[in-house]
């Protein structure tokens, strides 16, 4: 096992800094085949100013974001959020996207939700993660059963775009899960 | 064409009244089991003020998108609960909702159901929605039956979401289409 909590085989997690990194993600944010896979709202063109902001947000114990960055040349690629945190119940949503187009399909993004999943179960010490996909987006889906994700349901004809109804899937893993894949591999 | 949507036979959907509503809504949450029924977040007790400024928060945090009923008796008039629509998808024609009858003496009376058919109607003909969502737990089988004998279908079991007197609990959510509810009785 690795012994640093934000750092993986390909990629770290970081901190993100409003000055510096809201531009590259807003220079991401025009891409609308993107933006489209990471929420149901109505896509907007991308303003430095909002991003910023976001950014500045302070942190707080319901919302943990950070940024991806590669290990080889620190490059920005990415966020991944952890949202909707439930320390109650044990339960939380997660939300990934690599921004940089460059860097999909290549395992970027598996290990940056591996290290998510290693953070929200060593050190929020939770039950579960849950997340929502478009059930096209393959690509996503396989990564996502690659980190233990099992489908939980779908809801059916959510998604509407370009004239087309498609279901939204829910997936889940567990920590004893995901702690018994660790054993494994 | 139906043109009383706030009219039921027993019940009315009105407006929430701060001043007339916000101390038995308050009565209902020192009700634990009324909680566990009807909320995620963790029981707690409120009283009349934090009842108005609570419903204050979720019509701002709704940005206007939100869509709040009182259940009334018609035969007296006192609130017996709440319905309400709220996170409308407007671009994909889904919205989640919310219903509960505060006071067990109010439950098992018919009077769920009718506020269901009313706020059913409500989504379908008056907001268009092409769906409507709602959420509950593994252990609150009343509301699994209710929603069951109204059309609703269980879309997705997020496995041990909830954690509750010492042991995890599904979370559950039900969704139905409007042409399935076209079909149905409750349209009729």
């Amino acid at each position: 096992m690795n012994d640093s909590l934000f750092t993986g085989k390909l990629v770290r997690l970081a901190a993100q800094d409003p000055e510096k990194d809201a531009a590259t993600i807003a220079t991401w944010d025009k891409d609308t085949e993107y933006t489209r896979l990471l929420a149901v709202d109505p896509v907007t063109p991308p303003q430095l100013k909002n991003k910023r902001e976001r950014l500045e947000r302070m942190p707080n114990p319901h919302f943990y974001s950070f940024g991806v960055r590669t290990l080889a040349d620190d490059k920005l690629i990415g966020f991944v959020a952890l949202l909707r945190v439930n320390h109650v119940h044990g339960d939380a949503f997660v939300g990934i996207g690599m921004g940089d187009p460059a860097y999909r399909g290549k395992g970027y993004g598996t290990d940056a939700m591996n290290l998510i999943l290693r953070y929200a179960f060593q050190e929020l010490n939770l039950h579960r993660v849950s997340l929502d996909a478009v059930a096209t987006n393959a690509r996503a889906v396989r990564s996502y059963e690659k980190c233990g994700f099992v489908l939980e349901g779908q809801t059916r004809g959510t998604e509407f775009r370009n004239g087309i109804r498609d279901n939204i899937v829910s997936m889940g893993v567990l920590r004893e899960e995901w702690e018994s894949k660790q054993v494994k591999s | 064409m139906v043109l009383q949507l706030f009219e039921g036979e027993k019940i009315r959907f009105a407006a929430f009244d701060a001043d007339k509503d916000a101390e038995i809504f308050s009565k209902w949450t020192h009700d634990p089991e009324y909680l566990r029924l009807t909320e995620y977040e963790a029981a707690r007790p409120l009283a009349p003020f934090h009842i108005k400024k609570k419903f204050e928060e979720m019509e701002k945090d709704a940005h206007g998108d939100f869509y709040y009923f009182v259940l009334r008796a018609k035969e007296d008039d006192r609130a017996i609960g709440f319905a309400h629509i709220r996170w409308v998808e407007w671009n994909h024609g889904n919205a989640h909702f919310n219903l509960a009858i505060g006071s067990p003496d109010d439950r098992r009376k018919g009077l769920g159901s009718e506020a269901l058919q009313m706020l059913l109607r409500y989504a379908f003909e008056e907001l268009n929605l092409y769906r409507f969502t709602t959420h509950t737990f593994e252990y609150n089988d009343g509301a699994q039956n209710f929603l069951t004998k109204h059309g609703f279908q269980l879309e997705v079991r997020r496995r041990e979401a909830i954690y509750r007197d010492g042991r995890y609990w599904d979370a559950l959510s039900y969704g139905i289409l409007a042409e399935e509810w076209a079909k149905s009785a409750d349209s009729k």
